[in-house]
C-alpha cells in the first residue's frame, strides 16, 4: 500500500510529476515563510495573549481585600459594567455613574478626533502638495512629538495652559483679558493634549491617501464649475475618505482609553475610562472590575474595527 | 451664430517656466484668433506648448505676459470655474468615486441647475455618446474608448462656449480613433460649440479641422485651412511636419515683382512665385510633395532627371526613391489606380515632371 500511495495522487488529480514537484516546492516555501513569522508569533503570545488571558481570567473572579483576586468565579465585574446592585434590596439598577463615564470618554475621544482631523487634514494636504523630496522632511517634523517623552510633553502643555502659563500671560499682556482664563483642567485642555499626542496617527494615513490623490481630478472639478469649497467637498474628501476613516480610528481608539494625558490635563476631576481602570487597580483595589472594563472597551473597539473593515473591503471590491 | 465672430483670442502670450538660468519659454509670443463655431486644431510635436496654451485658456495657468480674451473680454482675473470653457483632459480625469451618469451630471450640479433639467441633459448626453446602457457603471468598469466618450459627454453637458480637447484620441487604437474622429466632427457641428483640438497627429488635424495652427518650440508657425497648410506651407518645419515633402535647393537669377527666375540643381531654369525675402543670387528651398510629381521618359518638359534607387509597394500606391542628377534624393508616390504595373526598376533612368503650382518656395 505504501508503495502505491505515492502514485495515487497522480492518478486522482491528473497532475504530472513536475506539477507535483512544484507543489511540494510551494509547500516548502510556505513553511519557510511561516518560520519567518515565528518570532512575531512568540512575542505576541508572551506579551499579548498571555497577559490578556490573565486579565480575562481575573475579570471573572472575586476581588481580594487588599488588591489581587480570590480565585473564585464571579460575574459581578461584568454585570457591574451596566448595572449596580442595590445595597439593600440586592436588585439590579442601571449603573449611571459608569454610563456618564462612558459618555464622557466617547465625547472626549470624539472631540479629540475632530480636532486632530481639523488640524491634520490641511497639514496632510500641505505635505502632499510639496515637492516629492521635501515631503519626508515635513513628515519627520510632524512626528517629532512622538520622539519626546509623554510625561515631558504633557508637562510642557501644562506650562502653556496654567493660570500663570504662557498663553494667559500673553493674553493678559495684550489686554485681551483682565483675569487669567481657566484653561488647564478643562475638557478643552484634555482634547488639546490628546489631539497633539495623536496628531501623527491622523496625519500618516491621511497623507498616504492624499499622496495618491490625482490632482488632475481637482482640476477637472474646477473646470466643471466647482468652487474651491465644492471641490473639497465633492472631489477631494470622497477620494481621501479611506485615509480620513483610518486616521480617525487610529486617533479615537487610543484617545478613548488614555490615562496619562487625561489625568494630568483634566486634573482627575472628571473620571474617564482610562482613569477609571487605573483606579480599580489602585485605590479601589478591585482588579476584576478593572479587568472587565478594560476588556469591555477592547471588545467594543474590535467589533467596530471589524464592521469597518468589512465595509471597506466590500466597497473596494465593488470598485 | 454670428459668422466669424471671435470666440477666443490670444495676444502676444508668453509663458515662462522656471526662473534665472533655468527660465524657459513654453510659449513664445503666441497670437491667435479662434472664431465661434470653429473646429480649430493646435498641431505640433510633443513638448511644443499645446497643453500649456490650452491650460491658459481653461484658466489653470496665467500668461507670464500677454492676454487671453474670451468673447472679447480679458479673462486673467477669472478662475477656471468661472469660465464657460470645458476641457476633455488628455488622461480623461473622470471621477473614480462617481458613476458614468454622476460624472456627466457633475458640472450641471455645480451650476445649480434644477434636478429635472440635469436628468434630461444627462439622458441627452448619454444618448449622444451612445453610453446609455452604461449609465450606472463606475468609470473604472468601462473600456478606454468608453471612458473617452464619457469624458466628452461630461465636458459637453454644461454646454460651454468653448470645448478644449487635449489629445483625446491618442490613447485609443487606430480603428476606434478613426470612428471617434468622425464622431467628434459630427458632435461639433450638431452642438455648434467652438472646439479647440490638440493633437500631434497631422493626419487627424487635416481630416477634422476647419483651421489648423502648426506649432513648434512655443511658437505658432502657420495658421490656415488644412489645404492651405498642406499645399502652401510657409516654412520648412511645416512642410516637413505635415505629410512627406521633398526639399531641393535653387538659386535666384532674376526677380520681377513677386516672380523670380530660378535655376534648379538640375540646371533647368523655371519662373516661380518667390517670397520677398530672397534677392538675386540667394539660395532658396523648394518643397515638392511626392504625389505631385510625374515620372516620364526624360525630355525637355522635365525639371529633374534621376535614377531609380528602389521601389516600395504600399497597396494603394507605390513609392519610388530616386537619386537626382545634380544632387539630392526625391521620393515620388504614384497611385496604383490601374493596378501595380511596375514598369520601373532600380537602376532605370527617368525624368521628373512637376507642375509649377506644386513647387512651393519656402522662407528658410
Ligand atoms: N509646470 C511646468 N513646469 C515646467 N515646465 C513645464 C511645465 N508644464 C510644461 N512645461 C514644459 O513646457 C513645454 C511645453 O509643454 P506642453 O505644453 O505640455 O507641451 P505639449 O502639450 O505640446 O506636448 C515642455 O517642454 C514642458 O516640459
Ligand atoms: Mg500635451
Amino acid at each position: 500500500m505504501a508503495a502505491t500511495s505515492s502514485d495515487a495522487p497522480v492518478q486522482e488529480t491528473g497532475l504530472s510529476r513536475p506539477e507535483l514537484a512544484s507543489r511540494a516546492n510551494d509547500r516548502a516555501a510556505m513553511r519557510r515563510r511561516l518560520m519567518l513569522l515565528a518570532p512575531a508569533v512568540l512575542i505576541i503570545t508572551i506579551c499579548g495573549l498571555a497577559p490578556l488571558s490573565i486579565v480575562l481570567a481575573y475579570s471573572w473572579m472575586q476581588p481580594a481585600e487588599y488588591a489581587g483576586v480570590i480565585p473564585q468565579f464571579s460575574p459581578d465585574a461584568w454585570i457591574n459594567l451596566a448595572f449596580e446592585r442595590d445595597l439593600f434590596s440586592d436588585e439590579l439598577l442601571p449603573n449611571f455613574a459608569y454610563y456618564s463615564i462612558y459618555a464622557r470618554s466617547i465625547m472626549m475621544a470624539g472631540m479629540t478626533t475632530l480636532l486632530a482631523l481639523a488640524v491634520g487634514f490641511p497639514t496632510s494636504y500641505f505635505i502632499a502638495t510639496r515637492a516629492p523630496h521635501r515631503r519626508n522632511l515635513w513628515l519627520f517634523l510632524i512626528t517629532i512629538p512622538f520622539w519626546t517623552n509623554l510625561l515631558i510633553r504633557t508637562f510642557a502643555i501644562m506650562l502653556i495652559l496654567r493660570d500663570e502659563g504662557v498663553l494667559n500671560v500673553i493674553l493678559l499682556k495684550l489686554g485681551i483679558i483682565d483675569t487669567p482664563l481657566q484653561l488647564l483642567f478643562t475638557n478643552w485642555a484634555v482634547s488639546y493634549g490628546l489631539a497633539y499626542a495623536y496628531l501623527p496617527l491622523m496625519v500618516m494615513p491621511l497623507y498616504a491617501s492624499m499622496e495618491k490623490l490625482d490632482f488632475r481630478l481637482v482640476e477637472a472639478g474646477y473646470d466643471l464649475y466647482a468652487s474651491r469649497f465644492q471641490v473639497l467637498r465633492r472631489v477631494i474628501i470622497p477620494l481621501v475618505k479611506p485615509g480620513i476613516v483610518a486616521g480617525s480610528i487610529l486617533c479615537f481608539i487610543p484617545a478613548i482609553g488614555d490615562y496619562v494625558i487625561t489625568s494630568q490635563l483634566g486634573g482627575g476631576k472628571r473620571m474617564m475610562l482610562g482613569t477609571l481602570i487605573a483606579m480599580q487597580f489602585g485605590p479601589a483595589r478591585n482588579w476584576p472590575q478593572g479587568s472587565a472594563i478594560a476588556l469591555g472597551l477592547m471588545i467594543i473597539v474590535l467589533i467596530a474595527l471589524f464592521i469597518y473593515a468589512k465595509k471597506v473591503v466590500a466597497r473596494s471590491n465593488m470598485r | 451664430m454670428v459668422a466669424g465672430a471671435t470666440a477666443i483670442e490670444a495676444r502676444n502670450v508668453v509663458k515662462t517656466f522656471g526662473s534665472g538660468s533655468e527660465a524657459f519659454n513654453a510659449l513664445d509670443n503666441v497670437s491667435v484668433t479662434i472664431r465661434q463655431n470653429e473646429f480649430f486644431t493646435l498641431l505640433g510635436p510633443s513638448g511644443c506648448g499645446k497643453t500649456t496654451l490650452l491650460r491658459m485658456i481653461a484658466g489653470f495657468e496665467l500668461p507670464t505676459s500677454g492676454e487671453i480674451m474670451l468673447d472679447g473680454q480679458p479673462v486673467a482675473h477669472l478662475p477656471p470655474f468661472k469660465r464657460q470653457v470645458n476641457t476633455v483632459f488628455q488622461s480623461y480625469a473622470l471621477f473614480p468615486h462617481l458613476t458614468v451618469a454622476q460624472n456627466i451630471a457633475f458640472g450641471l450640479e455645480m451650476l445649480r441647475r434644477s434636478k429635472s433639467e440635469i436628468d434630461a441633459q444627462v439622458d441627452k448626453m448619454l444618448k449622444l455618446v451612445q453610453m446609455e446602457p452604461m449609465r450606472n457603471r463606475r468609470v473604472n468598469q468601462i473600456s478606454g474608448g468608453q471612458q473617452q466618450r464619457v469624458a466628452l459627454a461630461r465636458a459637453l453637458a454644461p454646454h460651454p462656449k468653448v470645448l478644449l480637447l487635449d489629445e483625446p484620441l491618442s490613447a485609443l487604437d487606430l480603428k476606434l480613433r478613426k470612428g471617434m474622429q468622425i464622431e467628434l466632427k459630427r458632435l461639433q457641428m450638431e452642438t455648434g460649440i467652438t472646439f479647440i483640438f490638440v493633437t500631434h497627429d497631422q493626419e487627424e488635424a487635416l481630416t477634422m479641422s476647419d483651421r489648423v495652427a502648426v506649432m513648434s518650440k512655443g511658437k505658432i508657425l502657420q495658421i490656415g485651412t488644412p489645404t492651405e497648410i498642406y499645399e502652401r506651407p510657409s516654412d520648412r518645419f511645416v512642410a516637413d511636419f505635415i505629410g512627406e515633402t521633398n526639399f531641393t535647393q535653387a538659386e535666384v537669377l532674376e526677380r520681377q515683382g513677386d516672380e523670380g527666375r530660378l535655376r534648379l540643381c538640375s540646371g533647368v531654369e523655371i519662373v516661380q512665385q518667390i517670397n520677398s525675402l530672397a534677392g538675386i543670387g540667394d539660395k532658396v528651398t523648394l518643397a515638392i510633395r511626392p504625389e505631385r510629381i510625374e515620372l516620364a521618359p526624360h525630355d525637355d518638359a522635365c525639371q529633374f532627371s534621376g535614377t531609380v534607387q528602389n521601389v516600395v509597394y504600399f497597396g494603394t500606391d507605390t513609392t519610388y526613391h530616386l537619386n537626382i542628377q545634380g544632387g539630392g534624393h526625391m521620393t515620388v508616390r504614384l497611385q496604383n489606380r490601374w493596378g501595380h504595373q511596375s514598369v520601373l526598376q532600380a537602376g532605370d533612368e527617368v525624368g521628373l515632371r512637376v507642375p509649377p503650382e506644386a513647387m512651393q518656395v519656402l522662407k528658410d
